[in-house]
Formats: C-alpha cells, sequence, structure tokens
C-alpha cells in the first residue's frame, strides 16, 4: 500500500486573488476519496498541483513521504472533465492510446471501447468513448493514483455507471488510488470510502 | 397557431474523406421531430453523442460546413432558413452552448454578456442589468475585468448563461447549462429556466442531469444515436416502470440515486438497419434488426419501439397491427424535407479552460 500526501498547499495565479491555502489531504492506494466544493473554489487546480501540471505552489506533494520524480512517467495521473482537450486533434485514437500503453485485450474489453473506433479521429467520438480513452491511457502499470476532475459530468447516467464500474474494479484489483472529484453528491456517496468538503480544506 | 418550435423529419450526416478520396456519409441524426409549445419547457436527455448539440446547431443554423441537413425548423410558423436564422440568433432565439469555446478569448466577459447595444442609453441598461445578473450567479465586480481563460469551467457557465438571459429570448436553447456548476447556481439556474416559461417563453434544455430536467421541464425527449425514442411526460421518470422503451428505463435506473444500476454497451457508431438500440436491447425481438420502429403516439406518449410494455401493466403491446415494418425513413425525408446545407464556424465541440 502507498500513501499519496498533500501537505499545506497554497497557490494563486496571481498576487492579488490567492486560490488555495494550506490545503492537506491524504489518499491510501486501497481509497476512494472524493471531493466535493462549489464551482471556481480551486479543486482542479488543486487537481493539477497533485498531478504536477502546476509546480509554482507552496508545500509538499509526496508518495510515502517521497518527492515524486515528474520526469518520466508520473504515477499521478490526472484524468478531465473534457476528453477532447487533452487529445492532439491530429492523431488517431490508436496513436492516442499508444502514447501511453498498449493496453491488453482484456482491459480494453472492461472499457468496452471497440476496435472500430481505434481508427477514427478524436473529433468523430462522442465524449463518452473519448473519456473510455483518455481513462484507459491513464491506466498505464505505473499509475498509483488516478485524480478524477468531473470525469463523467459530461456523461449520460448509463454511460457514468459504465465507466466507475470499470474503473474501480481496475484500481481495486491493482492497488490503485483514487481522488474523485464531483459537485454531484449523490455519486460521490455511491462510489467513495469517505467523502471531503473542498471548502473545510481550505483555509482561505 | 402553430408551436413556438417545430422541427420536422431532420436528418444530419456528415461527409467525411477517408483516404484521401474515398467518400463517407456519416449519418448521425434520423428522422428527428420535436416541438415547443409558448410557456413550455422541453428537456432533451440522452446517451453522449446522441445528437443532442447538433440539434441545437440546427436549430441556430451553426452547423460545420460538411453538415448536410434535411428536414426543417419552424419558428413561430415561419420556415428558418439559414438567413433568417443569422438574423435572429442572440436576439429572439439564444443559445447557452455546451461548448465554452463559443466565449471570444479576446473580450473581457462583462463586455461579451451586454453583447452589441444601439445606443448609450441601451449600453448603459443592459450593463445594469449584466452585473445584476452576475451579481445573482455569484460572480462578484471582479470577474467583469476577466478574459475567458481566467475563468473555472463553472464561471464560465455562468458568464454564458448570464449572455443568453440579458438577450431575453422568445425561446432560449440550453445545451448543458449546469454541469459542474454548485447546488446552489444550479438553483439559480433552474430558477430562471423557470422564469421564462412564466413570461410565456420556450426552452429547450438539453441536460444529463435528470433532476435539472425533472425540476424544470413539461416533457422530456429522449435521445439514442440520432433518434428520438421516446417522450413522456416528467412525472413518469420518477418510477422507470412507468416508462416505455428499454434505454429509457436504464437511463433512470443508472442514477446513482436510483440504484447505479449498471446496463452494458454502447451506441452504434454508423446507422443501422434496424432499431439503433437492437444491439443492447434486453426484449428485442427478431423483426428488431432489420426493420425500424417508427415513433408513434401511445396515449399522449411518443415511443420508437416494436415491443414496449405498457405502462401499468406487464402486457406487451406489439407494433405489429398498425404500421406495418417500416423500412428506413432516410427515404421518405430525404424526398419531402426542404434541403438546406448550411456552413459556418466549426463544431468545435467541448471546452474549458480545464487544461489553460
Ligand atoms: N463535424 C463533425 N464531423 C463528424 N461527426 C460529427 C461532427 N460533429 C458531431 N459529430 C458526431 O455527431 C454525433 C452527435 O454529436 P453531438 O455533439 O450532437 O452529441 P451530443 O448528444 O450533444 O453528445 P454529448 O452528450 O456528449 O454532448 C456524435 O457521434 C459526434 O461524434
Ligand atoms: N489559468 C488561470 N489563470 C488565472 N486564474 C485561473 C486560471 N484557472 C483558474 N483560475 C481561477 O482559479 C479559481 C479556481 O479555479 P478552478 O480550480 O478551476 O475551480 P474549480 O475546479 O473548483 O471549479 C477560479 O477563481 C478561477 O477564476
Ligand atoms: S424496437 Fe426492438 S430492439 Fe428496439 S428497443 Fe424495441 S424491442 Fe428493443
Ligand atoms: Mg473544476
Ligand atoms: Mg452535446
Amino acid at each position: 500500500m502507498m500513501k499519496l500526501k498533500a501537505e499545506n498547499i497554497s497557490f494563486s495565479y496571481n498576487k492579488k486573488r490567492p486560490i488555495l491555502k494550506d490545503i492537506s489531504l491524504s489518499l491510501e492506494s486501497n481509497q476512494i476519496i472524493g471531493l466535493i466544493g462549489d464551482s471556481g473554489s480551486g479543486k482542479s487546480t488543486l487537481c493539477k498541483i497533485m498531478a504536477g501540471y502546476i509546480t509554482n505552489f507552496t508545500g509538499d506533494v509526496t508518495i510515502d513521504g517521497k518527492e515524486i520524480s515528474r520526469n518520466g512517467f508520473d504515477p499521478v495521473q490526472l484524468i478531465f472533465q473534457h476528453p477532447e482537450k487533452t487529445m492532439n486533434p491530429k492523431w488517431k485514437m490508436e496513436k492516442v492510446l499508444r502514447e501511453s500503453w498498449i493496453p491488453p485485450q482484456d482491459l480494453k474489453d472492461t472499457f468496452g471501447l471497440k476496435d472500430n473506433w481505434l481508427t477514427r479521429w478524436p473529433s468523430e467520438l462522442s465524449g463518452g468513448e473519448l473519456q473510455r480513452f483518455s481513462i484507459l491511457r491513464a491506466l498505464n502499470p505505473q499509475t498509483k493514483f488516478i485524480i478524477a476532475d468531473e470525469i463523467s459530468t459530461m456523461l449520460d447516467a448509463v454511460t457514468q455507471v459504465q465507466i466507475w464500474e470499470a474503473l474501480i474494479k481496475h484500481c481495486r484489483a491493482n492497488d490503485i488510488g483514487i481522488l474523485a472529484v464531483s459537485h454531484d453528491k449523490d455519486l460521490l456517496d455511491v462510489i467513495c470510502d469517505d467523502i471531503l468538503y473542498f471548502k473545510e480544506l481550505n483555509h482561505l | 397557431m402553430g408551436k413556438l418550435l417545430e422541427v420536422n423529419n431532420l436528418s444530419i450526416s456528415f461527409t467525411q474523406y477517408v483516404q484521401g478520396l474515398n467518400r463517407h456519409d456519416l449519418k448521425v441524426i434520423s428522422d428527428l421531430s420535436i416541438d415547443i409549445d409558448e410557456s413550455e419547457i422541453v428537456a432533451v436527455l440522452g446517451s453522449s453523442g446522441s445528437g443532442k448539440s447538433l440539434l441545437a446547431h440546427t436549430i441556430l443554423g451553426i452547423l460545420p460546413y460538411n453538415a448536410h441537413v434535411t428536414g426543417d425548423v419552424n419558428f413561430k410558423g415561419q420556415i428558418l432558413d439559414q438567413e433568417k436564422k443569422e438574423k435572429i440568433r442572440g436576439k429572439e432565439i439564444c443559445l447557452i452552448p455546451q461548448s465554452v469555446n463559443f466565449l471570444d478569448p479576446l473580450m473581457k466577459v462583462s463586455q461579451q454578456a451586454v453583447g452589441e447595444c444601439k445606443d448609450d442609453n441601451e449600453r448603459k441598461e443592459k450593463e445594469k442589468r449584466q452585473r445584476e445578473v452576475f451579481a445573482k450567479y455569484g460572480l462578484d465586480e471582479s470577474v467583469d475585468d476577466l478574459y475567458p481563460f481566467e475563468l473555472s469551467g463553472g464561471m464560465a457557465r455562468k458568464v454564458l448563461l448570464s449572455t443568453a438571459l440579458l438577450n431575453d429570448p422568445d425561446l432560449l436553447i440550453a445545451d448543458e447549462p449546469t454541469p459542474g456548476l454548485d447546488a446552489k447556481s444550479v438553483e439559480e439556474t433552474i430558477q430562471d429556466i423557470r422564469s421564462l416559461k412564466e413570461h410565456g417563453k420556450g426552452v429547450l434544455l438539453i441536460t444529463h442531469e435528470i433532476d435539472v430536467a425533472l425540476r424544470t421541464a413539461d416533457r422530456i425527449a429522449i435521445f439514442y444515436s440520432g433518434y428520438v425514442i421516446e417522450i413522456n411526460k416528467v412525472e413518469n421518470f420518477l418510477n422507470s416502470e412507468n416508462l416505455l422503451h428499454p434505454y429509457t428505463k436504464a437511463l433512470v435506473d443508472a442514477l446513482p440515486k436510483n440504484g447505479f444500476k449498471l446496463t452494458e454497451g454502447v451506441q452504434p457508431l454508423e446507422d443501422v438497419p434496424g432499431c439503433p438500440y437492437y444491439e443492447n436491447c434486453p426484449i428485442r425481438l427478431d423483426k428488431c434488426q432489420n426493420n425500424k420502429p417508427e415513433l408513434i403516439e401511445h396515449d399522449g406518449i411518443m415511443i420508437r419501439c416494436f415491443n414496449f410494455k405498457e405502462t401499468g401493466s406487464e402486457e406487451v403491446v406489439s407494433e405489429e397491427t398498425g404500421s406495418e415494418d417500416v423500412v428506413s425513413e432516410e427515404v421518405v425525408s430525404e424526398e419531402t424535407g426542404s434541403e438546406d446545407v448550411v456552413s459556418e464556424e466549426d463544431n468545435n465541440e467541448e471546452e474549458i479552460n480545464d487544461e489553460a
């Protein structure tokens, strides 16, 4: 088991408006923790810090007490609300996926990934189809933690269940921890072991 | 008097060039009809990629250049051609787009919300209302001077919503107005949509959030793979037993608070010869594979299925007697529908500065 820790995180995009102040939270690799909060309060900003997308913050992000190496494959993978924004529109899906790794067939089946999607461009697939790719892409064997920032917000309810069931099954079996950000309390109640409230974490 | 908005037998396909010169027509909406009355809110729910945004873009006349459209759009009894669509959009018909890419990246958000004005008086008036509407959504004065890239996803959505409301349209088309919004802002949105209705306006509300639809809409239309498969009264969505189509039932049972029930399967990528739900349908019949069910009326409910269960009874209603296996309505709509190839703007679905 491993432990991902964010300690005393503070950050602002510009000096006038502080966004995060002294935020601390931790997540174990056998846990699914929910994070709920107002829009614009800084949840996505915190996610980007934990996944290494933003580096000019103060505080520490560690795994088992050690600083995370962000060179090479990052063990903390962020999945976004809008998969199409993270894919090169000039690459076919096969290449988009291969950029990270080549998942085995059974994993593709678990995520309902159809072979005839692989030859399409990102613009030719729906949000639900693309989100299956971006999750599978994040499940590289070196991944230890998944930060899921509103990943099913743009999806219909049937697809939402499919995606969460598959992701949770895989993460439980492979000892991968999940931080699930959502505004949907009903959803977090169903999928999470515990729920954190962003405004209680943020000491602004 | 007819309805405020009537969309009749709409079909949309995209021309694609596969490997150079091989032309391929991808059909994404088929024989779609829907209407909205004054003082009515019609919600559209459905699978992702089922064509909800494309319907919105058709009504506004902002489909991409490679879209081929048949069927017609009537507004206040007049057929809307491309020219008319351009004339009334942003005025009589307003869109809250799903994609925040619709915001102008180079313009401060308060200016965008105010939009074009005839004269200084109108500008002053609109600026005042802009501040009121922003304030109501918790956007304080420091937000007025921000550019779109500086907004969070939820804030951008509030700006889009305020922009549409400021124009006081007769028909509002709201394409996913609430995803990522916190409970309080969702509440405000619901109130605003209801108040349009009270003022005699019509609203087409596209959403994945069934709660929002339940709390606002008069009727709910369900889309699947480019087809309307059911249009039902709001109260019937409280219990999936009262819904007719197997996909609609699956959708309602999949809600976290209704059991988070798993249904396998994805919608087909290409239009199929038979029922679009055939591959995943638990109650399919042999004939469903190669024959298309038509959208028919049953007790005031519209349903597209050969084998739906009648509400409240165990009896299965079979459509064999009435409409004989209708094979592919494509042919029909292509002949009757007025051709209308629209161009404009890239259909850059999706949004948000999440990655900015
Ligand atoms: N320019 C295009 N070229 C080819 N296919 C397209 C184009 N635009 C949309 N599509 C396809 O048309 C279908 C319907 O798209 P649309 O955006 O209307 O879906 P939607 O119902 O709004 O989905 P969501 O719930 O994800 O917003 C999808 O399968 C999509 O991939
Ligand atoms: N690239 C950016 N530049 C400046 N401000 C930003 C940027 N991205 C987000 N913000 C601001 O940071 C705050 C938090 O944003 P975000 O983390 O996206 O919120 P949440 O995910 O909780 O909705 C918002 O007030 C937003 O305006
Ligand atoms: S028409 Fe047939 S396949 Fe389609 S939903 Fe009805 S029973 Fe299922
Ligand atoms: Mg966010
Ligand atoms: Mg859409």
